[in-house]
């Protein structure tokens, strides 16, 4: 069914409509019962007072020496009598012949009938009696008829009140169809709000109150998002499972690699182990930024925000890589700026400023400084890490953030490619982004990471 | 130092231990968490490397209990999974630090110097000879009474000379020891740094002489 109003068909109004399509054939029904049964009662008590009438008339014909005479009872005229002065015509007929009485009324049979006559409509009777006159026997006829004014007007007074009782039924429906409407709609309104209204990571089931035939709905709603839910815990899990199960054999590799070098002596031997573990940290590394990366798309995709202290979370990942920068005699500095809240995901966030440190620990040289700092520029949250190495190899170094993408002088150093897309595609889901340049207030790399303020 | 590895891969195990051993460290080994909290119920350790995923449970869940029953020993939690998912719980639970396999044995010493410094305050680590006293935990060195604060690099390479003192240490070790492996030094790289330390080591009465052709030597008194 398509309706005239609204593009599309709406339950609710599709519902509203039919009950009030039944509602206004269900007055109509009433006004014509109402008022053809008024009629007919009408109809009815005219005829019986039109009978009782003749009757009475026939009842006072009678034969006194060889003549019949009528005397017409004061009765049979006043029991027609009414307050619309409906007009009353008789007519008395002997075997056929005009005895007394309007003798221009129409021919008639006995019974009732209902005929025009001087530009009226007349409810006629007619009945006979037979009576004996000197051994003859004679017909007597008696017509009597009335106009039907105070019946129309009864008539038009029920039909109106009819009309009045209609119009109210359907009034009643209409206001119980709309409420009926509301109540259907609301409470697949309520089912959409409870489900619109959680967070992306809320995939607990349905519990809210619904009507019994919404059950189905709900049921089926409710496996879907089960299902939503395992594929992605598998996926999670997987993740998890697969880092794990590629990670620990490459770090028994390593570990054996490395203490067989510290034993060996010849140094074809040493070469050789030494680029076996040059290999082992390319491969965990690539399998870990391709898992890593898996986890920022699959979080990316619903991202779940809160608050997160820039400060607080950089901090953190400065004390928590300074033993490796150390390890190459390496500082890093971190200037605290003001920074107003961000909204965002803090594991990802986390994720992309580690990246970018690990990039400056690698490419930088022994000895020198990597200074991290954040500051509000405007609406925008900033973290900028210079450091002191090679840079970037051309003035704009977006198509780094691609994945795989390395710079051309980056082959010494073990890297995946990915780091840099990972801190892109972070940024870029949070509603910012990752600026790289070369020289910004001293020698190597710059690259800035902005969020918008909450 | 006594260690405890709790760690279900026997093969990554031996290699942690064997290494750990070389470096004159004493080490129990768990393959589970069980076995563990025997070994934790009876030794006072003085670090525990603990692995996540283990046959009998979540390391996280271990160190959690642990940590609510007051025991206070430092933990480095080993970890082989996703760095994104993972690593947030370990600080949380109580670790000390956390490493991601594989890990490079260097980063792993480091960390562990840096939680132990952190946790054990005034503890040292002290080795002496002569006038000269080499404290590794702290990283400093005391010659004549006067402290000199060493950078990490020469810090390592005099923590090699002082353990093994009046040996003969080949070049390409110290290499190894100083650099990580995606850095292409030269050997000479090396003079640079026991040029230092032999700067620092002035006045004291342990000196670090070369031996042409073979290596380094630390003479002590």
């Amino acid at each position: 069914m398509r309706l005239a109003f609204g593009t599309r068909p709406s339950i609710r109004r599709r519902l509203t409509l039919q009950l009030l399509t039944s509602a206004a054939i269900l007055a109509v029904v009433l006004f014509l019962i109402v008022s053809s049964f008024a009629r007919q009662i009408g109809a009815e008590s005219q005829d019986r007072i039109l009978s009782a009438s003749v009757a009475s008339i026939l009842d006072a014909v009678s034969v006194a020496s060889g003549e019949v005479t009528v005397d017409i009872p004061y009765s049979a005229f006043t029991m027609l009598d009414n307050a619309n002065d409906d007009r009353v015509f008789y007519r008395i007929l002997q075997d056929g012949a005009v005895l007394t009485g309007y003798d221009d009324l129409p021919e008639t049979t006995p019974g009732f009938a209902t005929l025009p006559y001087r530009n009226e409509t007349l409810r006629v009777v007619t009945a006979t009696r037979r009576l004996s006159v000197d051994g003859a026997p004679i017909e007597i006829a008696v017509t009597v008829g009335q106009t039907r004014d105070a019946q129309a007007e009864t008539l038009q007074r029920i039909s109106r009140m009819a009309v009045y009782l209609g119009l109210g039924f359907f009034a009643a429906s209409a206001v119980l169809a709309v409420l009926a409407g509301q109540v259907t709609a609301g409470s697949l309104r309520r089912l959409a709000g409870s489900v619109s209204r959680r967070g992306p990571q809320d995939l607990r089931p349905v519990e809210a109150e619904m009507p019994s035939e919404m059950q189905p709905l709900v049921r089926s709603l409710n496996s879907l998002i089960a299902r939503l839910s395992t594929a992605l815990n598998r996926t999670e899990d997987f993740i998890a499972e697969a880092a794990h199960r590629v990670r620990t054999p490459l770090a028994t590799v390593r570990a054996h690699a490395e203490n067989t070098l510290r034993r060996v002596d010849k140094e074809e031997n040493r070469h050789s182990l030494r680029e076996m573990i040059r290999a082992i940290d390319e491969s965990s590394r690539a399998a870990g930024q391709l898992l890593d990366h898996a986890m920022v798309a699959l979080r990316a995709d619903h991202l779940e925000l809160e608050p997160v202290d820039l400060n607080a979370l950089t901090g953190e990942l400065v004390d928590r890589l300074r033993p490796v920068a150390e390890l190459k005699d390496m500082d890093i500095r971190f200037d605290e700026g003001q920074t107003g809240a961000i909204m965002g995901d803090a594991i990802l966030i986390q994720n992309a400023v580690r990246n970018l440190l690990d990039n400056a620990i690698k490419y930088a040289p022994s000895e020198t400084q990597i200074k991290v700092s954040t500051d509000i520029d405007g609406a925008v949250v900033r973290l900028t890490i210079r450091d002191e190495g090679i840079g970037f190899p051309q003035a704009d170094a977006t198509p780094l953030t691609g994945r795989f993408a390395r710079g051309e002088n980056a082959s010494g150093v073990v890297g995946s490619g990915l780091g840099l897309t990972i801190a892109d595609e972070v940024a870029r889901a949070h509603g910012g982004h990752l600026e790289m340049h070369n020289n910004c207030g001293g020698p190597g790399a710059c690259v800035t990471l902005s969020f918008p303020l909450r | 130092m006594r260690f405890l590895l709790v760690e279900d891969n026997t093969q990554l195990a031996a290699a942690v231990l064997d290494r750990l051993a070389q470096d004159g460290h004493v080490v129990d080994h768990a393959a589970d968490l069980e076995t563990a909290a025997d070994y934790i119920a009876t030794t006072d350790y003085d670090l525990i490397l603990l692995d996540i995923m283990l046959p009998d449970g979540d390391g996280r869940d271990f160190l959690n209990a642990q940590r609510a029953r007051g025991a206070t020993t430092p933990v480095i939690v080993l970890t082989a999974r996703s760095e994104v998912s993972d690593r947030v719980g370990a600080l949380d639970m109580g670790a000390d630090d956390y490493i991601s396999k594989p890990f490079d044995f260097a980063e792993l010493e480091a960390r562990c110097r840096a939680v132990l410094r952190r946790r054990s305050g005034t503890a040292t680590n002290r080795i002496r000879f002569g006038n000269a006293a080499f404290d590794a935990l702290a990283g400093t060195l005391t010659v004549d009474g006067r402290a000199i604060s060493l950078r990490n690099r020469e810090l390592r390479l005099l923590e090699v000379f002082f353990g093994a003192p009046g040996q003969i240490i080949p070049k390409p070790k110290l290499v190894d020891r100083l650099f990580s492996y995606d850095e292409d030094v030269s050997e000479n790289a090396i003079e640079v740094y026991v040029g230092r330390l032999r700067r620092h080591l002035e006045g004291s009465e342990v000196s670090i002489v070369t031996v042409r052709g073979l290596g380094y030597r630390l003479e002590v008194p």
